[in-house]
């Protein structure tokens, strides 16, 4: 069920500003992408790309193609909610609903969309709150409000949140950057967990994060500041860090620049 | 502070933690042999003597013992006494009078009965008319103010952009400023055109009119607490944008939003110059807000008083019900903090 993406000549805008350039990469489906680079070089901004929340933003738009396996995400007569249930979304900082308990959390993709029914609901619960580690943990406060878990916690309930409506691809902008190293690794082991069943995409400042938790890797740079920013190059995980291609690469994987 | 022999300590002369409380009573003391002494009989002018010695006095001591650095620290702190006090006393005398005069007559017969067979002079009768009147016109105002202020307020927020959304705003700026009678006389043109006769219903149009730009800016400014990674969240799971907004958005700031209708409510409530133009006023009981003349709490407030010449009896109903009045406004306020406490996000 995991879904391949095919970006191609992918150039997104704020306003009249270009923040990224022609991008073009394949992810394979059942693997670890990490997008890596300096801060302000459109790694987030083509992440949103991809599940078209990018034009949530006041005066975004997007150039270019996005393929799901066959479709094109940016095609006439797309709906872009219908895109979004196919390509999940976990954030830098966790966000769940404050109204709502840690239940009614994970249930919120299926109940908000009105498509469930009642009886699979405490299943379908209970397998993503399994499938991202936290169901031990809250199995037995299920009706307490999600705020009151840990920051770790919370974005383990995020990541439920994002599995419970069965997306293809699952995005992750810099999920770990608001934890702590024993969350970090909880989320990491739970990433490789993941990739069995999505196409995972994560976008990440920590250079060893990248190496261990992805397959592939994507260096993204700008040229300057105000400059868009643009895909350097993207190859395996191994052959980036230990022999990249690009002269760029190595020196902000070996710490020379950025 | 450095001592003579030049070294400096981190200790520094203190006042003891009375002080305040003894500079504030010698200065009330002063103050009203002052106010003895000079034969002011206004107890305003010893309490404005008394603040002012005691925001003097507190410099002066303070310099004397502790530096000029603290004395300024303890005048600042003084002064925002001072006012604390000044805004508070006259609230506390204006609902203190008014519960000493009000009760004289409020019972529940005064709650139960209307002015229908009572001339104005005569004691007896009572407010129920009136509270029908309010109920009625206020109610029905929010039911038409309210849902077009939140929506108004939940398009400026989630949707509005460029010029339609700026041209909203001012005009909602604008009508805040919109004086009551102002309002009335608005609609009381429509009545004189449509040749209608005074009833409720014109009332709780003007007031409805009143009543919007407060709860537009009101629940304007909850919707914009609600954090944006909360509406992104819901997004990205594939929730279309006015479910997001229905089912995420509004639960997170309903408290704020019923708080700021409820106050808008308050301030509706009181108001006497649109209900004078077109309700009229009509000591008997009217249930029909849709037609023929009503009465309402602050009109009869304003009627009694004004036949109050020479008659005991319309000024103590007059107080009574505007007993009454404060007490609906305060049960609502205490009602809308309730519900914000209870809906708050956990």
């Amino acid at each position: 069920m995991a879904k391949r993406i095919d970006v191609s000549g992918l150039t997104a805008y704020y306003g009249s500003h270009k923040a990224i350039e022609d991008i073009s990469m394949t992810v394979e489906p059942r693997s670890v992408t990490a997008f890596i680079g300096p801060s302000g070089c459109g790694k987030s901004t083509f992440l949103r790309t991809l599940n078209r929340m990018h034009e949530v933003t006041p005066g975004g738009r997007v150039e270019g193609k996005v393929m799901l396996d066959s479709e094109d995400l940016y095609g006439t007569g797309i709906d872009p909610v219908d895109v979004r249930r196919e390509v999940g979304m976990v954030f830098q900082r966790p966000n769940p609903f404050p109204t709502m308990s840690i239940f009614d959390n994970v249930a919120a993709g299926l109940r908000l969309n009105g498509k469930y029914k009642k009886s699979e609901l405490n299943d379908v619960v209970e397998k993503s709150l399994k499938g991202a580690n936290l169901w031990n943990e809250v199995k037995d406060r299920l009706n307490k409000p999600g705020s009151g878990l840990s920051g770790g916690q919370q974005q383990r309930l995020c990541i439920a949140r994002a599995i419970a409506v069965e997306p293809k691809v699952l995005l992750m902008d810099e999920p770990c950057s608001a934890l702590d190293p024993i969350s970090t690794l909880a989320i990491e082991d739970l990433i490789g967990e993941l990739k069995e069943r999505f196409t995972i995409v994560i976008v990440t400042h920590n250079m060893q994060q990248a190496a261990r938790v992805s397959d592939r890797t994507a260096f993204f740079n700008l040229a300057a500041v105000g400059q868009p920013g643009r895909l350097i190059e993207i190859d395996d995980t191994e052959r980036i860090f230990s022999n990249p291609s690009v002269q760029a690469t190595e020196d902000y994987i070996s710490g020379r620049f950025g | 502070m450095s001592d003579k022999n030049g070294s400096t300590s981190l200790r520094g002369a203190s006042l003891p933690r009375w002080s305040p409380w003894a500079i504030a009573a010698g200065s009330l003391a002063l103050a009203v042999v002052i106010g003895l002494a000079g034969g002011l009989d206004s107890h305003v002018q010893w309490g404005l003597i008394a603040a002012v010695l005691f925001v003097l006095g507190t410099y002066g001591v303070t310099a004397r013992v502790e530096g000029r650095r603290q004395a300024k620290d303890r005048v600042m702190t003084s002064l925002v006494w001072v006012a604390f006090l000044l805004a508070v006393v006259p609230l506390v005398s204006l609902v203190w009078v008014t519960v000493k005069r009000g009760v004289k007559v409020l019972d529940v017969y005064f709650l139960t009965h209307s002015m229908g067979v009572v001339a104005d002079t005569e004691p007896g009768g009572g407010i129920y008319h009136a509270i029908i009147g309010s109920l009625e016109q206020v109610g029905l105002a929010t039911l038409i103010g309210a849902p077009v202020g939140v929506l108004t307020a939940i398009y400026l927020v989630e949707y509005g952009r460029g010029a339609l959304a700026r041209a909203v705003t001012f005009f909602v700026d604008v009508m805040t400023g919109i004086p009551s009678i102002v309002a009335g006389l608005f609609i009381l043109s429509l009545m004189l055109m449509t040749k209608t006769q005074p009833f409720g219903f014109a009332g709780s149009l003007a007031l409805a009119i009143l009543m919007m730009p407060v709860v537009v800016r009101s629940t304007e400014e909850m919707l914009k607490l609600v954090p944006n990674e909360l509406r992104e969240a819901s997004l990205a799971l594939g929730v279309p944008k006015w479910r997001t907004i229905l089912k995420v958005v509004l639960p997170t700031s309903l408290g704020g939003i019923t708080t700021g209708i409820v106050l808008a409510v308050a301030r509706i409530a009181g108001e006497t110059a649109p209900v004078l133009l077109l309700v009229f006023g009509n000591p008997f009981i009217n249930t029909n807000p849709f037609e023929g003349a009503q009465s309402s709490l602050p009109l009869y407030i304003y009627q009694q008083y004004a036949n109050s010449a020479g008659s005991g009896a319309a000024y103590d109903r007059a107080w009574a019900a505007s007993l009454t009045l404060i007490a609906f406004v305060m049960i609502l306020n205490l009602a809308a903090r309730g519900l914000a406490r209870w809906k708050a996000p956990r």
